[in-house]
This record gives structure tokens, C-alpha cells and sequence, in this order.
């Protein structure tokens, strides 16, 4: 098991998330950057629902009762084992009472720790994924004690990869026309495209919020549904990219919908950073 | 009865399906006959359907699944017969304690209506709301059928913490807070009863197409309720419903 010594500053524990029960009004969840979560429980050999420790900003410390191996991948928080640096995006060897800490980031925003056989939280409707209200704990805390799943799985020794930096650094989003596109006048979709966009100070699990808004008429829709990775407007213009933990329906008109990938590459940015959207034909 | 329906795609993996922009009750048992259909058909890799007012949202396993053929599918499928049964909808009896204790906003709506505040429980209490849809929080239901006369705007600021089963009123709607939430309705009770638990195979006992009508308790028999759904010996109060 792996015990927190201090959690830094936002942790959870995540999986894929959760499927078919919407219309129960419960959220997806799951890692917000799913591509760094697989690849560091593929680089295990784990199940692609293995459940891991997502980091947000600032890293954890950590320490192992037990002999293990890790991989972390996403954002570069500058992890150490013991004393030592150790590298991300490769598998890596833990002995019992080995201490892992981590610290501010260096590139991204969302630091993601796979341990052999997965993290043995508790699941709830088919998900280990935090979310208040659904499991007993929405975030990490010093003390908790994670206990591992055991594992069988044959481990490639040493297994790595190089992840391009393009998924820290692009300020390209890649979006879709959502259900509402066709409301905005042709003046909206050329600003819309135009526009160089800086994420708010309000971006969370939940959703982000962009600072430049765009000026529209449009009207409300009646409440309809909405998913991770749809962009809504709102009647002051403002931009809501709605992300892995937000609510299953809206009211506002949602104008686009990002690619998965875009998803991904969105929850490596923060408060500050700036992106433009890229209009992909269905 | 057929409508003109839209399907548009929404994202890599999911279609959407759009009815007519009306609340309606034909609209709605349309939608439900359609999800039905959907997932009693035999369409292959949807992970989700989820319906809404005038709404049903398709989500695929895969993404770049084939659209065209796809939204064919689901076309000749609405055109099949129905199976959807309405009377498999239930009405539910939901007690609820307008006392000052949680009515917090019940005077000042009485003042701004001009009229007391037993005329606007009885004008709560004597409704039968249809649920349309669950959205918002786990287990909060979008209900149908508010009194014209107890629609209230919204408190220009939200609060940011709303008890868990209170019941309020927000422009045209009526709902219950399934779990403590930050909130901008108006409230004027709270109800023992609890819209959901995650632990529960099926979380929320209502679905689309039931209806729900609050009765007043007292204070007292609040408590008394209270304590027997905190032990999980509790039984709902429901009827089938008939056409």
C-alpha cells in the first residue's frame, strides 16, 4: 500500500470514469488528461481501468509499504525517489519504505502515478473515480492509506516511451460543431476562430472559463444534454469548456465540442495559457 | 405519433436526437418510447443513452463510428413499433415539511405574491409534477407542472450552501436539492426523503415519465421519517400510474 504523506495541492484518485449511469445525473469523471493515464498503465502493463493518482499543479510525497513499480507520465512535477531524480514516462522499481515526492511543475498541469496491478480504492457504480457525494472521499489526504491491487501481470522491464511535447505546448484545440453552431451569425464564427483565448482563473475538474467573451443574441436552449469537452455560451458571452467532472445536462447553447485528443491536451493548461480553436469538418 | 425529428453529431462518438424545442408531455413520452426502443434494439457498441426534455444523446465505443449509416439505423428504428409502456411510470407521494424552521424563503415569497403562506404550500402541495429529466446533481429531477402563480426568480445571489432535501422554487421550476449544493432557488421546505444513493443499484427511484406530488407533514413527523430513512427501513409511497 502506498500511504500520503502530504497529498500537494489537489489529488484524486481516477480510472476511466463512469458510463451508462447519466441519467442518474451522475458525472463521467475519469482522468482529465485520459492519454497520459493510459499510457502510464499500458507502460505497466496494466488494465486500461486500472485506477492511478491524478496531481494537479503541485505534486505529492508518498511513501511505499511495499515492493512495487511505478510509472508517471503527464506533467513534468520533478519527481524524486529517495533523493534521486527518476524520469517520467517509464516503468520504475519501488522498493518498501522508498519515499516518491514530487514538486511544482515544470510543463502541464496534471501529473498522473500508475502502480502495478492499480490503485484498490472504492468503487462505485463501476468507478474508483473521486466525486463527492459518490465515494466516501472526493480528494487525497495526508495519512490515507491506497491499497494496491496485486498484481499478475507480466511486466516489461524497463519499458519507455518519448511523449511529444506538442501535447504540453500546442495552442491548437481541435473542435467539433456542436448541436447550437448554427445559431451564431457569421461575424460570431469568424471571431470565434479568430480570437486567441486565455483560460480564467476558474478552471477545475468541472469545467474551464475563458477570459475573452464573445458578444451573441442567442437565445437558451431548453435543458438538453451536455458531455465532457462541450463549449457553451453563455448570454454574457462568455465561454465554458465543460470538463471530466461536469454536470449531464445544460442550458446554455453549446457551440462546439473538442475533440477527445483536445480534451487531453486542454487539461495540461492553466490559468494564463492561451490556445485558438481549429474547426475539424465531421 | 410521429414528429419531424433532428440528428446531428455531436462530438466523434455520440449522435444527437432533437424533438420539436416545446415542453410537452407528448414530446417527452416520445423521447422515452424512443430510448426504449434504443436499447432494447439490437444497434451494436452504445456505451450511453441518455434523454433530456426533447432530447436523446447517443454516445458510441468507438469513436469515428460510421454517422451515416448509424443515424439510417436509428431512423427505421423510430419508425418501429412501439413497445414502450407507460404505465410502467409511477407516481410518487413525497412528504415535506414547510415549517419556518426550513422554509427560509417562504415569507418573503409570501410578501412579494401578496398572499399567505398556507395558500402557497397548498398551491405546492395539491400539484402533480412530471419528471422530465435528471440533470443538474446526482439524482436532481427537472419536474413539470408549477403553478403559474408561484413562479419566483431566482435570489440574484446564489447561496452557496443549500441543505440537502430542501425543496425550493427557481423562475418556472420546482425541484428538490438531492445533496447539500450551492443554490440560487428559493426555498420553501425540505423533504426526509433521499433522491439519491449512489450505493443502491438504481440511485434515484424516479425516472423520466413519473410523477411526483409533495404532501405537508409536520415537524414531528418529519423526524419520524427521517429517522426511518436514515436506518433504510423506509417505504416510498407509489402508485402505478394508468393512462
Amino acid at each position: 500500500m502506498i500511504k500520503v504523506i502530504t497529498p500537494g495541492f489537489y489529488a484524486t484518485i481516477q480510472d476511466l470514469g463512469r458510463f451508462g449511469c447519466q441519467h442518474f445525473g451522475v458525472p463521467h469523471s475519469g482522468a482529465m488528461d485520459a492519454y497520459s493515464a493510459s499510457l502510464a498503465n499500458r507502460l505497466l502493463g496494466n488494465n486500461k481501468e486500472a485506477a492511478l493518482i491524478e496531481m494537479t499543479m503541485t505534486g505529492a510525497k508518498l511513501e511505499f509499504n511495499c515492493s512495487t513499480s511505478i510509472c508517471i507520465t503527464g506533467a513534468d512535477m520533478l519527481p524524486q525517489l529517495n533523493v534521486a531524480k527518476i524520469p517520467l514516462n517509464k516503468s520504475i522499481a519501488i522498493q518498501t519504505g522508498d519515499i516518491l515526492s514530487f514538486g511544482k511543475t515544470s510543463m502541464g498541469f496534471r501529473c498522473y502515478l500508475a502502480v502495478s496491478g492499480g490503485i484498490n480504492s472504492e468503487k462505485v457504480m463501476n468507478s474508483r473515480s473521486m466525486y463527492k457525494n459518490i465515494t466516501k472521499h472526493h480528494v487525497l489526504a495526508k495519512n490515507d492509506i491506497l491499497p494496491i491491487i496485486e498484481s499478475s501481470a507480466i511486466k516489461a522491464k524497463n519499458a519507455s516511451v518519448k511523449v511529444n511535447k506538442a501535447h504540453f505546448l500546442s495552442e491548437t484545440i481541435e473542435v467539433y460543431k456542436g448541436p447550437e453552431f448554427y445559431m451564431l451569425s457569421k461575424a460570431e464564427r469568424h471571431e470565434l476562430f479568430a480570437t486567441k483565448f486565455v483560460i480564467s482563473k476558474d478552471n477545475n475538474r468541472m469545467a474551464y472559463q475563458l477570459e475573452q467573451t464573445l458578444a451573441n443574441n442567442l437565445d437558451a436552449i431548453i435543458t438538453s444534454l451536455v458531455m465532457p469537452g462541450t463549449v457553451q455560451l453563455t448570454p454574457s458571452g462568455k465561454l465554458i469548456i465543460l470538463m471530466r467532472d461536469c454536470q449531464t445536462t445544460g442550458g446554455y447553447p453549446r457551440i462546439l465540442q473538442l475533440k477527445e485528443s483536445a480534451i487531453h491536451v486542454l487539461a495540461q493548461k492553466y490559468t494564463g495559457h492561451s490556445f485558438s480553436f481549429k474547426l475539424l469538418d465531421y | 405519433m410521429a414528429f419531424n425529428l433532428k440528428y446531428k453529431p455531436y462530438g466523434e462518438r455520440s449522435i444527437l436526437i432533437e424533438w420539436p424545442s416545446i415542453v410537452d408531455e407528448k414530446v417527452l413520452f416520445d423521447v422515452l418510447s424512443f430510448k426504449e426502443k434504443i436499447r432494447n434494439s439490437t444497434i451494436e457498441l452504445i456505451i450511453n443513452v441518455n434523454t433530456a426534455y426533447n432530447s436523446i444523446l447517443i454516445t458510441y465505443k468507438f469513436l469515428n463510428f460510421n454517422l451515416n449509416k448509424s443515424i439510417n439505423k436509428l431512423k427505421d428504428l423510430y419508425l418501429q413499433k412501439e413497445t414502450y409502456n407507460k404505465s410502467a411510470c409511477k407516481q410518487w407521494r413525497i412528504p415535506v415539511c414547510y415549517d419556518d424552521f426550513f422554509a427560509i424563503d417562504l415569507d418573503d415569497m409570501a410578501s412579494a405574491k401578496n398572499c399567505s403562506k398556507e395558500a402557497i404550500i397548498k398551491r405546492h402541495s395539491q400539484m402533480s409534477y412530471t419528471v422530465y429529466c435528471v440533470g443538474f446533481l446526482p439524482g436532481f429531477l427537472y419536474l413539470g407542472g408549477l403553478d403559474g402563480t408561484l413562479f419566483t426568480p431566482r435570489k440574484a445571489t446564489p447561496r452557496l450552501k443549500v441543505e440537502k432535501g430542501a425543496i425550493a422554487i427557481g423562475g418556472k421550476q420546482t425541484g428538490v436539492y438531492p445533496m447539500e449544493s450551492p443554490g440560487g432557488w428559493n426555498i420553501i421546505g425540505n423533504t426526509p426523503i433521499s433522491f439519491f444513493d449512489a450505493s443502491k443499484s438504481t440511485p434515484c427511484f424516479a425516472k423520466p415519465g413519473d410523477r411526483i406530488t409533495f404532501y405537508a407533514v409536520s415537524l414531528k413527523t418529519y423526524y419520524n421519517t427521517k429517522a426511518l430513512v436514515d436506518a433504510g427501513v423506509y417505504q416510498m409511497e407509489s402508485e402505478v400510474l394508468h393512462d
